[in-house]
């Protein structure tokens, strides 16, 4: 069962990129690849001042991951414990299924092995107890490391405390 | 299979000069990962640029060892020399021009900042006076302005944006250009109900999560600020209080502010007259917990001097100074009740001599701290006031950051010596004589830092990893040059820790205070002074000057007439330059990770012009002003006024070494020919360059 959620505060977020330099670094990816990405969108006008969202696209780990679903040798795989979809680099044989299966743009091709690789929420950080490297070195703290219910919850109140507050942004 | 090696080193960053703390992740003698140090930082959070400090130190394009050259200045012909080599070479060179010209003929420029005391020690025991930064380029205007008002400097004082109700950015794209600390501690401020303006040329990340955005007519920001003080005297609005008891020349500046009305501004800002008495109510509603944000790089226009003088007459007249959400004064030592760490350059002899670059002599109102290296090229040119054969430039790349390199080079190639010392390959270090290289931050100590604040506290840079190649740090650099020249007394020690426990000695605070979290607070507590009577301006009567002694005394007006900033003749446009968070201008462009996400920038003009000149987003086009051009790619947006054409500073690389960088998109200081000047702030009128843009495909 996917446990883990990455919720993105974004009045927080200054699409200052800190979330994919701690994620290049922590997992050495190497230039061409990024296993998150922030998306800037906009600026767009609905009121006086043009805004802007900065979309976060690590991978989702979606609980029916299409990716792994495609996978011809199990090297995607989802991991019992807490769902997190990662890739096992010795049975991955570079076929790229699972990128053309990925709705998200999630899975990316590594050209030094020939493998892909992908966002693990930095398993082996979860493992000891600790947050992925986006949302613990992000500049702002608008990544929060939660549970997909608890984060849904937080972005309720806090839309309930700006309808009361009659604040629109 | 042997286990990891893992430790935790506390530092401080150096990836730019925000000097953010820092906590490194050593695996096996090697970076892992570099976060923020969260016991100063309450997280783990770090800015792009401190992240991708992993693959600076892994860089092998940096320089790797001791480089001579060899063919004509910036030719790129060098030879790899031993360490002894290349200092006997530096100091051999330097015994000469001092024998020949005297030690005066020796300067020294660095990037100024928290790291100083070093470079300043040694110039001064040289003999020579000329210690000089790189803000000429940057905040000299705002330094000096807060200098000759209140008797301080932009950095003496600090913005408690976690208790403010209200603040105006001008032109500061806090959220942008940022630091770890500051971009963090202002979007806590907005989540706490901190309302917020900003005035800018340009819509930018900032913009985008201000309360109202004021798109302003370029260079005009001076008139928004005359018509609020207008608005704040006609209704007095302002804090009547704190003005009688700490400001002196109040009457001459209600005789001043009579015609800058919020009409006279619309007309000289394009900002509604209503909106500019709004924002005046609206300040006065949230006084004293209110920031003007003084600025950052504030080399604007040859008027800015008089900008930055009213942000902090704003101040005064709110009473912001040292109240909750203001403007608190950063303290010391002293104020927290410890004996001051020991600084090398206390224990050298002063020097009593004029300078190169007119500080003291022809610009009495500036300060010696940052001097004028916009003067250098004049200086050695024309042996005014004295010859200068000798540059030594730490960390600080004049041919980068101010404006017409052309022209500087033409000075710089005239010396008997250029050295650079420095971990890049500065646009300066390639046209020098030697090249030092200097190991990283993550490979050095460095002295004890004094943070200076509400809350004071020790900071220090400690070594993480070894260093690559052949780099040495600066606190051995020095030493070594020093011994050669017969100064070595002044750099009584043989080991970093030896330097560390001799500037720590009267503190009662030991190098291993430092293991835990990285810092030592002094005191921990947040030191506030009293109000009523305890606030410090360093001014000669105490008070806050608006009619500043340090100007009349020199032949200055505190208030001279308003001049509106020229309008571009029909055709051209003002070129303004600004930061993004992932590069720290021409330094970090050749840093693998940082370069991946920006390596080009690109040309924003308004969508109006741009149509104008038949050109779109993603056109190529020729920038060009004085017979230099630049070839950028166009981005056309409906937020940028139509005066003016930005681009980020820095790129357009031209180190042949720095082969990600190399070239990339447009170098847009060699454009600014011509304003190599002084301007009444001290600052180079970087923005009052006008170009033309021509589509060529």
């Amino acid at each position: 069962m996917s446990q883990y959620y990455i919720y993105q505060d974004q009045n927080r977020c200054i699409g200052c990129r800190a979330c994919e330099l701690h994620c290049k670094t922590e997992n050495d990816v190497p230039v061409g690849a990024s296993y998150c990405k922030i998306i800037p969108v906009g600026p767009s006008t609905t009121g006086p001042v043009p805004r802007i969202q900065f979309v976060f696209m690590p991978c989702f780990h979606c609980e029916e991951p299409w990716c792994a679903n495609a996978c011809p040798t199990g090297a995607m795989a989802k991991r019992e414990q807490d769902g997190i979809v990662a890739v096992d680099p010795a049975t991955c044989i570079g076929c790229k299924a699972c990128i053309t299966a990925c709705p998200w743009g999630a899975v990316q091709w590594n050209a030094e092995t020939g493998r892909v690789f992908k966002c693990d929420y930095c398993k082996d950080r979860i493992d000891q107890g600790l947050e992925p490297a986006c949302v613990t070195g992000c500049t702002t703290a608008a990544l929060k490391w939660a549970s997909p219910s608890v984060s849904s919850n937080a972005k309720r109140e806090r839309a309930a405390r700006k309808i009361a507050h009659g604040k629109t942004t | 299979m042997s286990e990891t090696q893992k430790q935790i080193v506390y530092s401080v960053c150096a990836m730019c000069t925000v000097r953010c703390p820092i906590e490194i992740e050593v695996e096996n003698g090697e970076v892992k990962h570099i976060w923020g140090n969260p016991h100063l930082l309450g997280g783990r959070y770090l800015c792009p640029r401190g992240a991708a400090g992993k693959v600076f130190q892994n860089d092998a394009e940096r320089v790797q060892s001791p480089m001579i050259r060899e063919g004509d200045r910036g030719e790129g012909k060098w030879k790899s020399a031993t360490w002894d080599e290349a200092l006997d070479y530096v100091a051999d060179r330097l015994k000469a021009v001092i024998a020949e010209h005297g030690p005066e003929s020796v300067v020294l420029g660095d990037r100024g900042g928290g790291f100083t005391d070093m470079q300043k020690a040694f110039i001064q025991a040289l003999g020579s006076p000329n210690y000089f930064n790189h803000h000429g380029a940057c905040s000299n205007s705002v330094h000096n302005a807060h200098n000759a008002i209140a008797g301080h400097r932009r950095n003496t004082v600090a913005y408690d944006y976690a208790n403010c109700k209200y603040t105006i950015l001008y032109g500061r794209n806090i959220l942008e250009s940022i630091g770890t600390s500051e971009a963090k501690g202002f979007i806590d401020a907005l989540e706490n109900g901190m309302r917020f303006i900003h005035v800018d040329v340009r819509w930018n990340y900032t913009a985008a999560k201000a309360h109202k955005f004021l798109l302003i007519r370029p260079g005009t920001d001076y008139a928004v600020n005359l018509a609020l003080i207008n608005t704040i005297i006609e209704e007095k609005l302002y804090d009547v209080e704190f003005v009688e008891r700490w400001v002196s020349g109040m009457e001459e500046l209600k005789r001043f502010i009579v015609p800058y009305t919020p009409q006279w501004a619309e007309k000289e800002t394009g900002i509604a007259a209503k909106e500019i008495r709004a924002i005046a109510h609206e300040l006065a509603e949230a006084r004293p917990s209110v920031v003007f944000n003084q600025g950052w790089m504030t080399a604007w226009t040859a008027q800015d001097y008089y900008f930055r003088r009213s942000i902090y007459i704003l101040t005064a007249l709110m009473g912001a100074y040292e109240a909750p959400g203001g403007l608190l004064f950063s303290k010391g030592e002293a104020a927290a009740g410890f004996k001051p760490v020991r600084t090398l350059k206390k224990y050298v002899p002063a020097v009593k001599k004029e300078r190169f670059d007119g500080v003291g002599s022809t610009f009495k109102h500036l300060s010696a701290d940052y001097g004028l290296a916009q003067m250098l090229p004049h200086a050695i040119l024309n042996d005014d006031p004295y010859p200068v054969r000798a540059f030594i430039c730490y960390r600080f790349d004049p041919l980068s950051s101010f404006p017409d390199p052309e022209a500087y080079k033409e000075g710089l190639s005239k010396l008997d010596l250029l050295v650079a010392i420095d971990v890049n390959y500065s646009h300066t270090a390639w046209f020098a004589d030697v090249i030092l290289p200097e190991c990283t931050y993550l490979e050095r100590t460095d002295p004890v830092l004094v943070k200076k604040g509400p809350k004071p506290a020790l900071w220090m840079r400690r070594q993480a990893v070894e260093p690559r190649y052949d780099s040495k740090p600066k606190w051995w650099i020095f030493k070594q040059l020093a011994e050669r020249l017969g100064i070595g007394q002044y750099f009584p020690y043989d080991t970093i820790e030896e330097l560390i426990d001799w500037q720590l000695q009267d503190t009662g605070i030991k190098r291993s205070d430092f293991d835990k979290k990285g810092f030592v607070a002094l005191g921990g507590k947040k030191i506030l002074w009293d109000r009523a009577n305890g606030l410090k301006f360093n001014t000669p009567s105490g008070k806050i000057e608006f009619v500043s002694s340090l100007l009349e005394d020199n032949g200055i007006a505190s208030f001279p007439p308003y001049e509106s900033p020229q309008r571009p003749p029909e055709g051209q446009y003002r070129l303004l330059t600004g930061k993004i968070a992932v590069h720290t201008q021409g330094t970090s462009l050749n840093n693998r990770y940082l370069n991946e996400i920006c390596s080009e920038n690109t040309l924003w003009m308004n969508r109006g012009e741009a149509g104008k000149l038949g050109i779109q987003s993603g056109d190529t086009v020729e920038v060009s002003a004085n017979g230099v051009t630049q070839t950028v790619t166009a981005s056309v947006t409906d937020y940028m006024h139509p005066e003016a054409v930005f681009t980020l500073h820095g790129f357009g690389r031209e180190v042949p070494l720095q082969s990600r960088a190399f070239k990339k998109g447009m170098r847009d200081n060699t454009l600014m020919k011509g304003l190599l000047e002084v301007a009444v702030g001290g600052n180079c009128p970087i923005t009052d360059c006008f170009v033309t843009v021509r589509k060529i495909s």
